[in-house]
Parts: structure tokens; C-alpha cells; sequence
């Protein structure tokens, strides 16, 4: 069964000319002019806020475009073979792998559908994430974060009624671990091959010098540029999305040897006053699991008083940290909200210096902190969520992967943030899936199958020890 | 397969339970005839406990099932049994506006908990003006169908397990209920992939209007006849039988199968009171008494499958 | 200036009352007016009570409904008029036993919840089974007076407001402190907002959903207990209508039924026209069914107009 796309159409899959896009009076797209081919891979690079989603939207159909066209091979995005996996998982958690196969795919009716949605999914599955595991009967309510990521890529490149011609990508890997995100990239290679397009949309650029056979960059909603693969450099592609790379400044301070340990769970993590302790390894290893668990064995169910013993920085904003009905301000003051109460009341004078004071100090772009958190790209609510942490003062921090689809410049004031705020005693856990961030840290754990493996100190992180702790000898997946 | 079987045990035991704790008390409900007196009344609210499943099913709530289920019952014994043409007619319309509702409540983004609770007053006027007096009839056909005396079963038995098998094939198995509940567990990824979730919200109101028309014939049949308040506590039995039969308020997640046995279970701690001549002061207490048991056991389970 | 306040959630339910008013004062001439007026204020503090306590649940968000409000007002009812048992110089210690009745049922509402881990609809509702039966039990058949002065009180009027709109007006007072101003009210949002995120921004959230359903059930013990020293005694079925209404207020007053916003005036509203929309159609002479149709249309007409007002296309 070929379930790969189906050349012989000729002329582009999906072409744009002019095309631009506001809302109301702010212009998110202007003047873009994109054409994919069979056989391409574009990789669209750009910071948050760029325009990337709002042009894969065009792409789509699910918006139309204010100014220019947007033209497609088969009419509409589903006839013409075009299938996007977005950033936020979008699959039904009650259904199994299989039945959520039946939502995209129409022509999944009548007598035993369900075979034929199963063995779709499962074909796709083995092509594109070989050794992967996943029972296509398997409700994704069971599935762990990187499964449900593995099945939303699969169905994109399933058998359907109309093949696969377009697949487009958002952050497909940010919940993958390395091996996985391989396979992905060894699977597009094959798909554009056999003359499939992909729009690859990532923000770790190893990965889009690895897949694409075009960059595309975008800064304020224009495209700035559009060459082969071959004609940039790393530098000169971070230099072109508006930022200037910062290499990691090592941190100077080693970790403070004779601080009294303020951390110690059942499982072996140790931490002292102010350090910062990397949690690493695969992702879905049980690095997440043991942050939450160390958390909520440290706050209370039932009282809301007193000093705040610690504090959380989610990683998935919509589904742990963000409120969505609330005000910047009203987000950032809710973990330390007992700090800003006289006798059961919220002094809204005080919250709203705390917000005007964390808004400067972190740089949240907004020109009012009353302004609806959704008002916010992604990246600067994640500093909304960092700021909500550490205005609470609590002496730990607890972080699970909190840099997912945050821009570098965010990334790198963060970076800074944390460092001074350990340097004044302050304990941080932080969980990520990138491994770069780990160098930052002072010690690392590395986890797997739910366990400590190894821990390493500070001259040992890097990434090859990091790999090598994360796979079991002799028997890595890749 | 696993999870739909280890989702159905806890029903089908608290059933069971239920059951031996009658047959050990009364031996003589172990026969055709006692069989079904206990379960006599348990195909109306069987039906009407899909009806509620249907829209739990789509994340919504429907608090006017008990007085819809009136309301048809009404129909039913005066206009379907003195002029079947009318009667159909208004079913049929009844159907209709449930389907109206569905899409009203999806394309205005309203909460179904308030729009049904305002229907409630709808129905119940209805019902009254159609039968401002307990009376009517039943028409013939539907009270053959309900007193039949199948060979090996008793009716209500055979009309449970049936029901429990359509309704498992219509919501489990086929393409179309697949994407019902697929508008339950993740409603803007079915709008993003084309689908209209107005019309499939409609759909499954539409659904839920047909078994409420069924629930009040079937009432009729075993009644005989009707009036406009037959029927009001089907709206919390049907959302307890939703429950104890392994569903869930939210996500979609719901059991045909375990709606129908959570309504037999629920039917049977009815008659379970009647047969220890438990003092009326305390009947309804008891029955709330049963619900949190049955709860608690489900706790259990539950922690010993994740344990 | 009008489009604030036409965008505010409450203001419907304020039109709305004012509308079905002037239909009513239409056809029974002013003379009756004043009297219109102060016999909605007064049923309407019933239901301001008991839907301030259903909103504050509501508030929550999805599931989150206190069903036991009916059996919680009849058993504080009815177990206070026993305790008095007509006699003057215990009205208080009747009160008291209301609201630790109300106490203690949101306890036991609040306690199935969390051990059980149920929806809190069901276990409100099975719990309510079993309030009703101990009220059954307690009452039977007899009907006790409340003392002369609480009846009095209850039916009377200071200042030219009814007694009962005072009480229910200084509990709205209250409750909007506590929603919009207190860290109890906005711990409540978040929750409502999304749970999960609230748990991981430190918000206790056990304790703040065990205090929400005695709070609920407190108010609904209040309301009982005022209900049944103005009706002159406790009936088994007095808090029967309550639970439709208790939500109804909340939803017409402009509370979001998802969660995370609630709208104290908004309930004062909903209350009167509750009320008025009953006396409107039966002033007009319609029966029973008509009435009851016309009240449910209005109801889902009105929540239609008001959702289309809060979210534009």
C-alpha cells in the first residue's frame, strides 16, 4: 500500500500571491508570495509572533486572506491533499488511535470502517515511527504526551480518500525525544522523495538545517527570506529572524557546596539552597511526574495562608498555568496572592504595582497590565507565568519544560533571570526536553523508565553524557 | 476491547449484588413473573437514560428529559391514541425541536443546562394543556408490545438487552457515533477537520428526542395511561443511571451498555425498598443511600485498577 | 455611556424585570404597582438567597451544582420550627440551628465529593435523597407555627423595604465583596477557570471548594428558614421550586455557566423577574400550561440574547 503522495499533478501544491492578512486593525500578514512544489521541504523560521501560524492558516483555508490569493491544486485544502498536525494536540482523548482516524477522514463510513481506519493508522505508524509501540485500539486518553504527538503525525500521513500531497508541521518534535524526532525527519526525507511536500515549522534549527530543502523566514509578518537549505549558516539564520545569537554563558558560580539541602524525595532527588538542578533524559521518563509530585507534596490542598513553601512554572500553558478569563496582572498575582491580602481582602493597589513591577522587570510587551492574558503572544505569557512564580518569593521553584515555543530572546533573558535569582539562594528544578538548557544548570539527573539513572555534576553535563544516560546500553532506539 | 470490559464491571457487578440481595430475601422473585415485576418498570427508563446519554455524550446536560418523557407520554395516550395521524405528527415535531435545540445551543454557545431547564417549563405546559387531568389511553399496539410474555424472558429483560444492543452499534460501533463522540472529547478538532458541529450537535439531540419518545410510549404502554407529571424524576434517574453505568459528565466518555444496566440497577433499588417494607419516611433515602454505595464502589475499582 | 452598560452581563436581567413589570402595571393600574412592586422584592430575596450560594458553586465550573438546595431548605426548616416550637426568646437558637444545619449538610455535600470522588451533582443529589428522608422523618405531618415574632418579622417592612429584601440585599453585598474583591473570590475564578492550573499555582483548592458547598448550603438553610417563618410553618415540599430557580438566577443574572465569572447584581435581576414573569401572565388570566410554556420561552430567550450580546458572531 502506497500511502506516500501521489505525483503526477503538476504545477505547485499550494501557491500565494500578495496575499496578506489583518485583524482589525492589526496587520498579522502582508504581501506574501510562497509557492510549494512536489518534492519540497519548507521550513518556515521566524520568532513568536512572526506570522508563521497565521500563514499556515492561509495555507489551510481555516482563514482567508484579506489582501492577494491564495491558490491550491484541488479547490479546497482537503480535495488538494493538504493536512496540517498543529501545535496543540488536537486529538479526541475518549477515541482510540483508530477512531480518531475517522474525524479527518470522510470517506471512513459504512460496513467495517473500522478495520479499515485501523489499518491505515497502523501502516502509518510503522512507516513513519518504526518500533513505535502504540496499539491503534489504545484510547489516547492512555497514551502519553510523545504517543499522542506520534499518532497526530501519523494520521497526517495516512492513506485517505485524497493522499497526502502537503503535510505541514508545526512543532512537530516538541514533545518527541531525540530518536523519534530522527525517524520523523528520516520519514519526510522519504516523503518528499517520493514527491510529497512539507511545510516544517520548528524552532530548534539543527532540526530545519536537517529537513528542509528551502527556509523560509519570517519576521513581522513578512517574508525576509526564501533560499535553499545550503545557503545559510546557523548565525545567519538566527541573524535574519531579528536576533543576535548569544552563546550560553556558562555560569561562573558553582553551585554553593555548604547551603543546607532543601530538597530530598523518596526517589533520590537532592537539592540545596540555591541551586539550579537539571532534571533530563527522554522525554515521558517520568521527569514531569516527579516535578508534580514533588510540588504538591509541598503546597497545601486546604490552606491558603502564610508564605508560599513553593512554586510552578508550566510548561503547556492552556492546560496548566494560563486563566484565560483573567487580566495579566490578575494572572501574574495568583500564586502569591496571599502576600497581597489584608484581612481576606486582594489590595489591588499593591497587585497592581507588583504586575507594573514584573511587566519592566521581565519585559512583558504589553502597554497595560489590565489587559487580557490572551492578549498576549505565547512566548510573553509564558513570562507572565514565570513572573507569577517568582513574585510568589517562595524558596523553590519547581519547572516542567518551561521553554516550549518560547523565541530565543525570551529564552536567554529567562536564562539570566534564573541565575541571578539562584545566586540569591533560590532552588530551582527544572525539567527540559532540550538539552542545551541543561548545561545551564549546576547538576542534572537524568531520568529513565521513571527512575534516576544517572547524576551528573557540573564539568560532567553535556550532551554525550546526557545521551548516554538516557539510553539503555547496547540497546538505544535509534 | 480491555478498557470497554474493565468499564463495564463495576454496572454489572453492583447489578448483580443488587439482584442476589433480592432473590436471598424473596427466592420467589427467582421466576418468570417475579423477574418481571422487579424490572417492570425499567424499559422507560432505560430509554430515557440513553435519551440523557446521548447529549452527556456531546459534553451537555439535559435537565427537561423527565418532563419531555411526559410530555410524549401525554401525546401518546390522547392525541397518538385518538388520532394517530396528529400524534405522529407532533412526536415528529417533538423530535424536531429537540434537534433545534442542539443546533441553538451549539451556534449561540449556550449553556444546554439552562436551555433545557427553560425546555423543562416548556414541556411541562405542554403536558398540561394536552392533559390537565391524569387520563388518556393507551393505544393497543404499544400496550401488546409492553405486556408481551416472551418465551424464556420476561419483556422488560428482552426490550433491556435489545435496546442495549442497538444502542451500543448506533453510539459505539458506527462511523457516525464515533464522531459524536468525537464532538464530546475534542469538538474544535472535529470543526477543524470540515465537519459542521452544529449539525452533529443537532444529530445527537435529534437521537435523544427519539428515545424520549420512546421512553413515554413505552411509560404509556405499561401505565395504560398518562398524565402530565408521569414522568419528572426520570430527569435525575437518568443522569444517576448515565453515571452508574461507567459514564462521564464530560469528554464524551459514555457506555450504551452500561446506561442501560446503571437504569436496571436503578429500577431494581426501587423495587429492593418495596420488598424489605422499608417505612416510607425513608425510602428515598435509602435510594440515595444505594447511589452513594454503588459510587463508593466504583471508587474502589477504580484505585485498584491504578494501584 | 449606554454601551458599558448595555455590554454588562446583569443589564438583561434588569431589562428584562423592568419590561415584564411595566406589561404587568399596564394592565393592573398603577394603584397596584407599589404593591407589585414589594411583593416581588420579597419572594425575589428567596431566590437572591439561595442563587447567591448556587452561584458561587456554579462558579466552579463544569459539574459543579449544588442539587441539595430543595431538601437543605426543608430540612432547616422544619428541624428549626421543631426546635422553637412556637416559643418566643428562642429565635435565635432556631437560626442557629438553620445554619448549622446548612453547615453541616454543605459538609456532608462537600464530603461524598471528595472521598467519593463523584461529580458534584450526583453526590448532592444523592445526598439531598437522604436530607429529604430525615425531614420526612422529623416532620410528619405536623405543622409547627413559627414564633409570633419571626412570623411577624419576616412579613413585615422597614424603611419601605420588606424585611426579607433587607436580608437579601445586604447578603448580595456580602457575596460581591467576597467574589470580586476577597482572595476567596478569586481563588474561586481560577479554579472555575481551570482547575488544574489552579492547583499548580498554590490556590488550595480542596479548601476552597469544601468552604463553597457549606456556603451553598448555608444560604439555602437561611433561605428555608425564613421561608417557613413567612409561609407560617414548614412544608415538605417548599423547597421544590427552589432548585430550577437557584440555577435559573444565576445563568439569567449573567454568570457564566462555564466557570470562572460570576455576577452578584445580575442574580437581584433574575430574582424579580422570575417573579414578575409569573404574575405578568397570570394577571393576563392564562392557565397553568400556557404560563409555564411562556416562562421557559422567555427563560432560553433570554439566555439567547444575552449569550449573542457577550459573544459577538
Amino acid at each position: 500500500m502506497d500511502m506516500r503522495a501521489v505525483p503526477g499533478a503538476s504545477g505547485p501544491i499550494v501557491e500565494l500571491t500578495g496575499a496578506g492578512r489583518s485583524f482589525g486593525a492589526v496587520r498579522a500578514l502582508s504581501e506574501v508570495n510562497l509557492s510549494i512544489g512536489a518534492g519540497e521541504c519548507v521550513s518556515l523560521v521566524g520568532h513568536n509572533g512572526a506570522g508563521k501560524s497565521t500563514l499556515v492558516n492561509l495555507i489551510t483555508g481555516a482563514l482567508g486572506p484579506s489582501d492577494g490569493a491564495v491558490r491550491r491544486i484541488g479547490g479546497d485544502a482537503r480535495s488538494s491533499g493538504i493536512r496540517s498536525v498543529a501545535q496543540e494536540l488536537s486529538l479526541a482523548p475518549n477515541l482510540t488511535v483508530a477512531e480518531n482516524l475517522r474525524i479527518p477522514q470522510r470517506d471512513l463510513r459504512g460496513l467495517f470502517w473500522r478495520g479499515r481506519a485501523g489499518l491505515r493508522i497502523r501502516t502509518a505508524l510503522d512507516e513513519v515511527f518504526p518500533g513505535h509501540g502504540i496499539d491503534a485500539a489504545a484510547t489516547v486518553a492512555d497514551l502519553t504526551l510523545a504517543e499522542r504527538q506520534m499518532v497526530e503525525i501519523a494520521m497526517a500521513f495516512a492513506e485517505g480518500e485524497v493522499p497526502a500531497r502537503l503535510v505541514i508541521l508545526d512543532e512537530p518534535t516538541s514533545s518527541l525525544d531525540a530518536s523519534r524526532a530522527e525517524q520523523l525527519i528520516a520519514y519526510v526525507r522519504r516523503f518528499r522523495a517520493a514527491g510529497g511536500a512539507v511545510v516544517f515549522i520548528s524552532h530548534i534549527l539543527g532540526e530545519v538545517f536537517a529537513v528542509a530543502t528551502r527556509i523560509v523566514v519570517m519576521r513581522d509578518g513578512q517574508i525576509v527570506e526564501d533560499r535553499p537549505n545550503g545557503s545559510f549558516t546557523r548565525a545567519g539564520l538566527v541573524e535574519a529572524m531579528g536576533h543576535v545569537a548569544r552563546a550560553a554563558t556558562a555560569r561562573t558560580m558553582l553551585g554553593p557546596s555548604g547551603a543546607p539541602e532543601i530538597v530530598a524525595t523518596p526517589e533520590g532527588l537532592r537539592a540545596r539552597a540555591g541551586e539550579i538542578l537539571g532534571l533530563a533524559g527522554l522525554a515521558g521518563h517520568g521527569q514531569a511526574e516527579a516535578l508534580a509530585r514533588l510540588y504538591l507534596s509541598r503546597t497545601s490542598n486546604w490552606r491558603g495562608r502564610g508564605p508560599v513553601p513553593a512554586a510552578f512554572v508550566a510548561g503547556d500553558r492552556a492546560r496548566d498555568g494560563v486563566m484565560p478569563l483573567w487580566s495579566i496582572a490578575r494572572n501574574l498575582s495568583v500564586a502569591g496572592l496571599s502576600h497581597l491580602t489584608r484581612a481576606g481582602l486582594v489590595d489591588r493597589r499593591a497587585e497592581a504595582g507588583l504586575a507594573q513591577g514584573w511587566r519592566e522587570r521581565i519585559g512583558i510587551r504589553t502597554d497595560d497590565v489590565a489587559n487580557p492574558i490572551l492578549s498576549l503572544s505565547g512566548g510573553n505569557q509564558q513570562k507572565v507565568l514565570f513572573a507569577r512564580a517568582l513574585a510568589t518569593g517562595a524558596p523553590l521553584v519547581v519547572m516542567d519544560d518551561p521553554m516550549r515555543g518560547v523565541d530565543i530572546g525570551t529564552k536567554s533573558d529567562v536564562y539570566d533571570m534564573i541565575r541571578a535569582e539562584a545566586a540569591q539562594g533560590r532552588t530551582f528544578l527544572w525539567y527540559s526536553t532540550e538539552t542545551e538548557e541543561m548545561t545551564l544548570c549546576d547538576r542534572v539527573y537524568v531520568f529513565r523508565n521513571g527512575r534516576i539513572a544517572a547524576e551528573l555534576g557540573r564539568e560532567q553535563i553535556t550532551e554525550e553524557r546526557i545521551l548516554a544516560a538516557s539510553f539503555e546500553m547496547g540497546e538505544g532506539e535509534a | 476491547m480491555k478498557g470497554i470490559d474493565l468499564r463495564l464491571a463495576l454496572p454489572v457487578l453492583s447489578l448483580a449484588v443488587l439482584l442476589g440481595a433480592v432473590f436471598w430475601m424473596q427466592p420467589r422473585a427467582m421466576s418468570y413473573t417475579g423477574l418481571n415485576l422487579l424490572f417492570n418498570l425499567a424499559v422507560p427508563i432505560a430509554l430515557a437514560t440513553i435519551a440523557q446519554m446521548l447529549v452527556i455524550m456531546v459534553d451537555d446536560i439535559d435537565l427537561s428529559i423527565g418532563t419531555y418523557v411526559s410530555f410524549c407520554a401525554c401525546v401518546t395516550a390522547t392525541l397518538l391514541h385518538d388520532t394517530p395521524v396528529v400524534g405522529i405528527l407532533v412526536l415528529a415535531a417533538g423530535v424536531g425541536v429537540y434537534a433545534a435545540l442542539g443546533a441553538l445551543i451549539e451556534l449561540q454557545k449556550l449553556p444546554a443546562i439552562v436551555v433545557t431547564l427553560g425546555m423543562s417549563f416548556v414541556w411541562g405546559g405542554l403536558a398540561v394543556l394536552l392533559l390537565p387531568a391524569p387520563g388518556g389511553a393507551s393505544p393497543d399496539w404499544i400496550t401488546t408490545i409492553m405486556k408481551a410474555r416472551p418465551p424464556l424472558m420476561p419483556m422488560a429483560i428482552v426490550a433491556c438487552i435489545l435496546l442495549a444492543l442497538a444502542s451500543h452499534l448506533l453510539v459505539t460501533r458506527s462511523a457516525m457515533g464515533t464522531l459524536l463522540r468525537g464532538v464530546g472529547g475534542n469538538a474544535r478538532s472535529v470543526a477543524r477537520a470540515g465537519w459542521s458541529v452544529v449539525r452533529l450537535r443537532a444529530l445527537a439531540y435529534g437521537l435523544a428526542g427519539v428515545f424520549g419518545v420512546l421512553s413515554g410510549m413505552a411509560l404509556v404502554g405499561l401505565a395504560t395511561s398518562a398524565d402530565a407529571n408521569i414522568a419528572l424524576r426520570y430527569t435525575l434517574l437518568s443522569i444517576a443511571g448515565v453515571i452508574l453505568g461507567g459514564g462521564e459528565f464530560t469528554g464524551g466518555r459514555v457506555s450504551p451498555v452500561g446506561a442501560v444496566i446503571g437504569a436496571l440497577t436503578l429500577t431494581l433499588a426501587g423495587s429492593f425498598l418495596t420488598f424489605i417494607r422499608l417505612s416510607p419516611d425513608w425510602q428515598i433515602g435509602a435510594q440515595g443511600v444505594i447511589l452513594i454505595l454503588v459510587l463508593a464502589a466504583r471508587l474502589l475499582v477504580r484505585r485498584r485498577r491504578t494501584a | 455611556m449606554i454601551g458599558p452598560t448595555v455590554t454588562r452581563p446583569w443589564f438583561w436581567a434588569f431589562a428584562a424585570a423592568a419590561v415584564t413589570f411595566a406589561a404587568t402595571v399596564a394592565l393592573t393600574g398603577s394603584q397596584g404597582g407599589v404593591e407589585l412592586l414589594m411583593a416581588t422584592l420579597t419572594f425575589a430575596s428567596f431566590s437572591v438567597l439561595v442563587g447567591l450560594g448556587q452561584m458561587a458553586v456554579i462558579t466552579m465550573g463544569p459539574g459543579n451544582v449544588d442539587l441539595s438546595i430543595p431538601a437543605v431548605m426543608t430540612l432547616a426548616g422544619t428541624l428549626s420550627l421543631k426546635l422553637m416550637n412556637g416559643a418566643a426568646g428562642m429565635e435565635i437558637w432556631g437560626l442557629l440551628a438553620a445554619l448549622a444545619i446548612g453547615v453541616a449538610a454543605g459538609a456532608g455535600n462537600y464530603a461524598l465529593i471528595f472521598l467519593l470522588r463523584i461529580p458534584p451533582i450526583i453526590a448532592t443529589l444523592s445526598a439531598s435523597f437522604v436530607f429529604q428522608s430525615l425531614a420526612i422523618w422529623s416532620n410528619r405531618g405536623l405543622r409547627i407555627k413559627p414564633p409570633d415574632s419571626l412570623a411577624g418579622f419576616s412579613t413585615g417592612a422597614s424603611l419601605g423595604l420588606p424585611n426579607l429584601a433587607w436580608i437579601a440585599l445586604v447578603a448580595a453585598m456580602a457575596f460581591w465583596l467576597l467574589i470580586e474583591r476577597s482572595a476567596y473570590g478569586r481563588r474561586l475564578s481560577a479554579i472555575g477557570q481551570n482547575l488544574r492550573a489552579a492547583r499548580l499555582a498554590g490556590i488550595p483548592v480542596e479548601g476552597v471548594r469544601a468552604g463553597t458547598y457549606v456556603l451553598s448550603a448555608a444560604m439555602a438553610a437561611l433561605a428555608g428558614f425564613l421561608l417557613s417563618c413567612f409561609s407560617g410553618g414548614a412544608a415538605l415540599n417548599m423547597g421544590a421550586e427552589y432548585l430550577l430557580m437557584s440555577i435559573a438566577v444565576v445563568v439569567i443574572g449573567g454568570s457564566s455557566i462555564a466557570g470562572g465569572n460570576s455576577n452578584v447584581p445580575g442574580i437581584w435581576g433574575a430574582a424579580m423577574f422570575m417573579f414578575l414573569i409569573v404574575s405578568m401572565l397570570n394577571s393576563y388570566g392564562l392557565g397553568a400550561g400556557v404560563r409555564l410554556v411562556l416562562t421557559g420561552v422567555i427563560i432560553i430567550g433570554i439566555v439567547t440574547a444575552a449569550s449573542g450580546r457577550r459573544l459577538p458572531g
